[in-house]
């Protein structure tokens, strides 16, 4: 699916990197401890997350990933969205909490990966 | 001699900093053209080592060298050091404190991790003089 399906889905909001809401998305991760995304992603594109600190963002980039989606509405700073922005990586922030957002991505078709 | 010799100071009390270092060598290592896979596997045994650098030790060095078949990455600090370097390579165990478990790290997988990603991890460590991290990554 695309990045704006994902923002769709997740009844999310957009907040950088619009540009890209086009792009594919095959598989996602949902984790709040960036070690075990840095242990265990392969090809997934899409960070689901509840941690929210500038970390974040940087793990994403060391996965090549280029979506960011924060659930149970978590609220990135300025920092991390600059920082989000000038890496290319668009973020969705989202009401729905982890579990819901991970199921209505699923049901949707998004896949966990390799 | 190297094809590329990088320095950086890796800041010990600027979380949002962390893993900079890494991120200029990732892309170094783009423009160099050595394959993705590679690249990962520099990026995250690196961008473990920097996180335990600002959460464990207050800060330190990073000399990298990359050459047309390898990686060479030596992190350098003074901090507190490691006592039982064999107990700090078992997956989950962590002296990480609570503020650091919240920030998403200290989960016990940075050594670990590093040990998986790297061909060669050589730990040096002195408890009270710091500790020195050198991890090899060959090319495919």
């Amino acid at each position: 699916m695309k990045i704006k399906d994902v923002a769709e889905i997740l009844q999310g909001e957009i907040l950088c990197c619009e540009e890209q809401a086009d792009r594919e998305v095959q598989a996602a991760c949902g984790s709040d401890m960036m070690s075990d995304v840095l242990a265990y992603v392969k090809d997934q594109a899409l960070l689901i997350t509840g941690l929210c600190n500038p970390q974040v963002i940087r793990t994403a980039v060391m996965m090549d990933m280029i979506c960011i989606a924060f659930v149970r509405g978590k609220e990135p700073t300025a920092e991390m969205i600059e920082l989000a922005r000038a890496k290319g990586i668009t973020i969705i922030r989202t009401p729905r909490r982890m579990f819901s957002a991970c199921g209505l991505l699923y049901s949707a078709g998004l896949k966990s990966g390799k | 001699m190297s094809a590329l010799h990088l320095e950086f100071d890796v800041a010990g009390d600027n979380f949002l900093s962390a893993g900079s270092a890494t991120d200029r060598v990732k892309n170094e290592l783009r423009k160099l053209g050595v394959s993705s896979a590679d690249i990962r596997r520099v990026a995250i045994s690196m961008y473990e080592g920097e996180i335990n650098m600002v959460i464990h030790a207050g800060g330190g060095k990073a000399i990298v060298d990359i050459y047309v078949d390898k990686s060479v990455v030596k992190l350098i600090d003074h901090g507190k050091g490691i006592k039982d370097i064999e107990l700090a390579m078992k997956p989950g165990y962590s002296t990480a404190n609570e503020e650091i478990r919240n920030l998403g790290f200290g989960a016990g997988m940075g050594l670990p991790n590093m040990k998986k990603y790297a061909d060669e991890l050589i730990i040096e460590s002195e408890v009270g003089k710091g500790t020195t991290v050198t991890m090899i990554v060959n090319f495919s």
